[in-house]
C-alpha cells in the first residue's frame, strides 16, 4: 500500500512562505498526486475484477461444453428418481379355481436363436441340436446355416434340460432368449374352459402370450393388463369336483362305448358352473391343430357341452309341463288324454310304451308321453311356447363367458307351425347346447328366477327376473324326483341327496334327411337335493350302446343316467352336501301338498 | 472483517458444495441399492412362482390318482363318499378322555362355553 500522500506538509509550506512562494500551489500539487495514486488503484481494481469475471465466465461455460460433450458421447438413459414399487415380472394373470389351486402360470424358460455366422463348428452344432430335438433334421439345419442368414429362430420354447444340453453344445452361436411360458399344470383337466395360449409377437428378449380360447382368450385384455398381474381370475369351477367329474365320465363313455360326452354341474342359484367337462378332451400346454377337413365336432378343441348343439329329446317336457301349470291350464294330477298315435299334418306321434288312455300331468313326465306332452303343448299354443323357452334362456346364445359361446346358438325353426310346436314340446326341432340345458333346469327349479351361466366366481345368489311362480318351480322339482323314484331314471337314486331328474334320448338326425334308427344322443338333466335345490347337472353322451340283462340299451336310462349317478356320488361330498336320509314318504310332502 | 467474511463464504461454500456432491452420492447408491433390490425381489418373484407352479404341477389330480393306487396298501384311501358324513354325536372320543367331561364340550353358540380348565384333560 503506497502511503496516503499529506496536501500540506508543513515542512514545505513553511520553506516556500520564507521563499515567499504560494504555499497553495504544493497543496494543488499533492492534490492532484493524490488523484493520480487513487485512479491507479481503481484502475487495477477494476482489472482484476474484470480477469476474475473473465475466469468466472470461462469456468462456466467450460462446464456446460464438457456436460454436453458427455451428454452427446453417452448412452442415453432414462432418469430413475422415481422407482415403482413391484417390478413386473410375470406378464399374464394367473387362473385360479374358486378355491385359489392354480389353472394356469407362467413359467420361465428359454428361446433358441441362431447367429449362423458366429457358428464355429456348424455341421456340429447341427449334428447336436437333431440329436436334442427329436423333430428337427441335420440336414436341414445345415442348409439354413449356410443360407447366409444371420439370424434364425430355433425353438420358441424349450425345457431346461434342453437348455442345459444346448449349453454343453459349447457353441457361441446358439443364443438364448428369456420367454414365459404358459403352463397348465393339470394337463388335459378343463382344458376346454381354459382354451389355451399361443406366442404372439416375438422379439429376441420377449414375446407377447395371446389367448386363443375359452376364458384365455374371453379374457385376454384383463389378463395381460399390468395392473392385474397380481390378481389372480378367479373362476367358478371346483378343481376336484372338475377331476371327479372328468374321471367318471370318461370311465362312462368307454363304458358306454359313446363316441363324446359332457357334463354340466351348475349352482343353480348363482349360475355358477361348478364343473364342465367335454370328451374327448385335450392338453393346452399341446394344444392340437384344428382340423382342416371333417366335421370340427369330432376335433377334440370342441366344447360339446358349449358349442354342441343338440336335439336334447325328452328333458325339454318338463318346461312344456311346467309352462301349462304357471298358465293355470293343468295341475299336477289332472288328467292328459295319452291315446295315440297322434297324427298331425302327415306325422304320428306315438310313445315308446303304450301307456293307456289317460294320465295325470306328473305321470305323463314320470313315463315321458310324448302324445301327453304334446297335448299340453296344444293348449299352450306356439307363440307362448317360444315366449317362455326365450325366457328359460333356450332360443339365444348362452351368456357364459367363454369366447365359443356364440358358436352355441340353438337352431330353431324358422316357422314355429303347429307341428313344431308338439314336437319341439318333447325336445325335437330345437337343438340346444346342454350348458342352455342346465341353465333352463336352473332358472325353473331355482325358486323360478332367470339365471345366467357365469364361469366366474360369485357368492350372491342372481336374482333375475321371475319365468315361473315359486309354487310352479317346486311341483317341477317333485315331479322330476318322482321320474327317479318311479319313472325312467331309477339308476339315478343316490342315498342321501334326493336326486330329480328327466332322461332324453333323441335320435340323432342324419345328415341326408330323417333320423338314425340306432344312434341316439342320452341326456340326464337332473337336480339335487330335490327338496332344497343346490346344483344341476347336465350329462349326456354321444352315441352310446351297451349291452345289459341280455339286449343292447341305448336310452339315456340305461346310460347317461348311471353315468350321471356316479358323478353325483362322487361330487356331492366334495362339494360339502351333507347327505339327508330322509324315508320317501316324507320327502314327497313338497308334492302332496302341492297338489 | 471482511476478509474474514470472505474467508467465511469460501469455508461456506467448499461445506455446502461437499455436502451436494456427498448427496447425489449418496442417491445414486441408494438408486443402486433400490435397482439391486428391486432384481432380487424379481427373481424371489420369479422363484416363486416356478415353485407355485411346481406345487400345482406335483398336485395335479391324475398324479395323486396315481399315488393313492401306488400306496393303496399302506394308506388305503378311496374317493369321499356320502356315507362318511357324521353326526358330532358319532365321533369316537380319544378313550384317554373321562367320559364325564364329554358333556362340558358344547358346541352351541347359544349357550356359553365352559371355561378352558373344564374342558382340559
Amino acid at each position: 500500500m503506497t502511503r496516503r500522500i499529506a496536501l500540506r506538509p508543513l515542512a514545505r509550506i513553511l520553506e516556500a512562505r520564507q521563499k515567499g512562494e504560494n504555499p497553495d500551489v504544493i497543496e494543488q500539487e499533492n492534490l492532484r498526486l493524490r488523484h493520480e495514486q487513487e485512479r491507479d488503484k481503481m484502475r487495477n481494481r477494476a482489472e482484476s475484477r474484470l480477469l476474475m469475471l473473465a475466469i468466472c465466465f470461462f469456468a462456466a461455460f467450460l462446464t456446460v461444453g464438457l456436460k454436453m460433450s458427455t451428454l452427446a458421447a453417452s448412452e442415453p438413459e432414462e432418469p430413475t428418481s422415481a422407482i415403482s414399487a413391484s417390478p413386473i415380472v410375470s406378464t399374464r394373470s394367473d387362473i385360479v379355481d374358486r378355491e385359489g389351486r392354480v389353472l394356469a402360470t407362467n413359467m420361465v424358460t428359454n428361446a433358441l436363436y441362431v447367429h449362423p455366422h458366429e457358428l464355429i463348428d456348424p455341421a456340429a452344432a447341427a449334428a447336436g441340436l437333431a440329436a436334442i430335438f427329436d423333430d428337427l433334421d441335420e440336414e436341414t439345419l445345415l442348409r439354413r446355416f449356410s443360407s447366409g442368414s444371420r439370424f434364425m429362430w430355433i425353438r420358441g420354447s424349450i425345457s431346461p434340460e434342453q437348455t442345459q444340453e444346448v449349453h454343453d453344445l459349447g457353441e457361441p452361436g446358439l443364443l438364448f432368449g428369456p420367454r414365459e411360458m404358459r403352463l397348465y399344470p393339470n394337463g388335459a383337466l378343463a382344458s376346454h374352459i381354459l382354451g389355451g395360449a399361443r406366442y404372439g409377437e416375438q422379439a429376441v428378449n420377449a414375446a407377447e402370450i395371446l389367448g386363443v380360447a375359452g376364458v384365455e382368450a374371453q379374457f385376454d385384455a384383463a389378463l395381460r393388463d399390468p395392473d392385474n398381474t397380481d390378481a389372480a381370475l378367479e373362476l367358478s369351477l371346483d378343481l376336484t369336483v372338475q377331476a371327479a367329474t372328468e374321471e367318471v365320465l370318461a370311465g362312462g363313455m368307454a363304458l358306454m362305448n359313446a363316441r363324446g360326452a359332457a357334463s354340466v354341474l351348475m349352482n343353480l342359484h348363482t349360475g355358477e358352473i361348478i364343473s364342465m367337462a367335454s370328451l374327448p378332451d385335450f392338453d393346452p400346454n399341446a394344444r392340437p391343430r384344428p382340423l382342416v377337413e371333417g366335421d370340427q365336432a369330432d376335433s377334440p378343441l370342441f366344447n360339446r357341452a358349449v358349442q354342441g348343439v343338440y336335439e336334447l329329446g325328452s328333458t325339454f317336457k318338463i318346461f312344456t309341463a311346467a309352462q301349462a301349470l304357471e298358465e293355470g291350464l293343468v295341475n299336477p294330477s289332472t288328467m292328459i288324454d295319452t291315446r295315440g298315435p297322434l297324427r298331425m299334418a302327415g306325422f304320428s306321434i306315438s310313445d315308446f310304451h303304450d301307456y293307456g288312455a289317460s294320465n295325470s300331468v306328473t305321470d305323463v313326465i314320470v313315463h315321458s308321453s310324448n302324445i301327453g306332452t304334446a297335448r299340453m303343448a296344444q293348449m299352450i299354443g306356439g307363440e307362448r311356447q317360444r315366449e317362455f323357452l326365450r325366457s328359460l334362456g333356450l332360443m339365444d346364445p348362452t351368456g357364459i363367458e367363454l369366447i365359443e359361446r356364440d358358436a352355441g346358438r340353438p337352431l330353431y325353426p324358422s316357422r314355429w307351425g303347429d307341428l313344431s310346436t308338439m314336437t319341439i314340446s318333447y325336445g325335437h326341432g330345437l337343438s340346444v347346447s346342454p350348458l342352455h340345458l342346465a341353465t333352463a333346469y336352473s332358472s325353473l327349479l331355482n325358486g323360478g328366477t332367470q339365471v345366467v351361466p357365469t364361469i366366474l366366481r360369485r357368492d350372491e345368489p342372481q336374482l333375475g327376473p321371475r319365468v315361473v311362480t315359486e309354487e310352479v318351480s317346486a311341483q317341477a322339482r317333485a315331479m322330476l324326483r318322482a321320474v327317479v323314484t318311479d319313472g325312467t331314471a331309477s339308476y339315478a337314486e343316490v342315498e342321501g341327496y334326493a336326486v330329480g331328474g328327466k332322461t332324453g334320448s333323441a335320435d340323432i338326425p342324419n345328415p341326408q334327411g330323417g333320423y338314425y334308427e340306432d344312434r341316439v344322443m342320452a341326456t340326464f338333466a337332473s337336480v339335487f337335493p330335490a327338496h332344497d335345490p343346490q346344483y344341476v347337472l347336465v350329462v349326456t353322451l354321444d352315441e352310446p350302446s351297451i349291452v345289459m340283462l341280455g339286449e343292447t340299451r341305448r336310452t339315456a336310462g340305461w346310460t347317461a343316467v348311471p353315468v350321471a349317478a356316479e358323478i353325483i356320488r362322487r361330487a356331492a361330498p366334495l362339494l360339502g352336501l351333507r347327505p339327508e336320509y330322509v324315508d320317501p314318504e316324507s320327502g314327497y310332502e313338497l308334492s302332496s301338498a302341492s297338489q | 472483517m471482511r476478509g474474514f467474511l470472505t474467508f467465511i463464504a469460501a469455508i461456506a461454500v467448499v461445506a455446502l458444495g461437499y455436502w451436494a456432491y456427498h448427496q447425489n452420492i449418496q442417491t445414486q447408491q441408494a438408486i443402486r441399492e433400490i435397482n439391486r433390490l428391486q432384481h432380487a425381489i424379481g427373481a424371489e418373484r420369479e422363484r416363486l412362482g416356478v415353485l407355485r407352479a411346481e406345487w400345482a404341477y406335483l398336485n395335479r389330480p391324475d398324479r395323486l390318482r396315481e399315488l393313492v393306487e401306488l400306496n393303496f396298501e399302506r394308506l388305503g384311501l378311496a374317493p369321499m363318499v356320502p356315507a362318511q358324513f357324521a353326526n358330532i354325536d358319532e365321533i369316537i372320543w380319544r378313550p384317554e378322555t373321562p367320559i364325564g367331561q364329554l358333556e362340558d364340550i358344547q358346541f352351541s353358540a347359544s349357550q356359553p362355553l365352559p371355561a378352558p380348565q373344564e374342558v382340559s384333560p
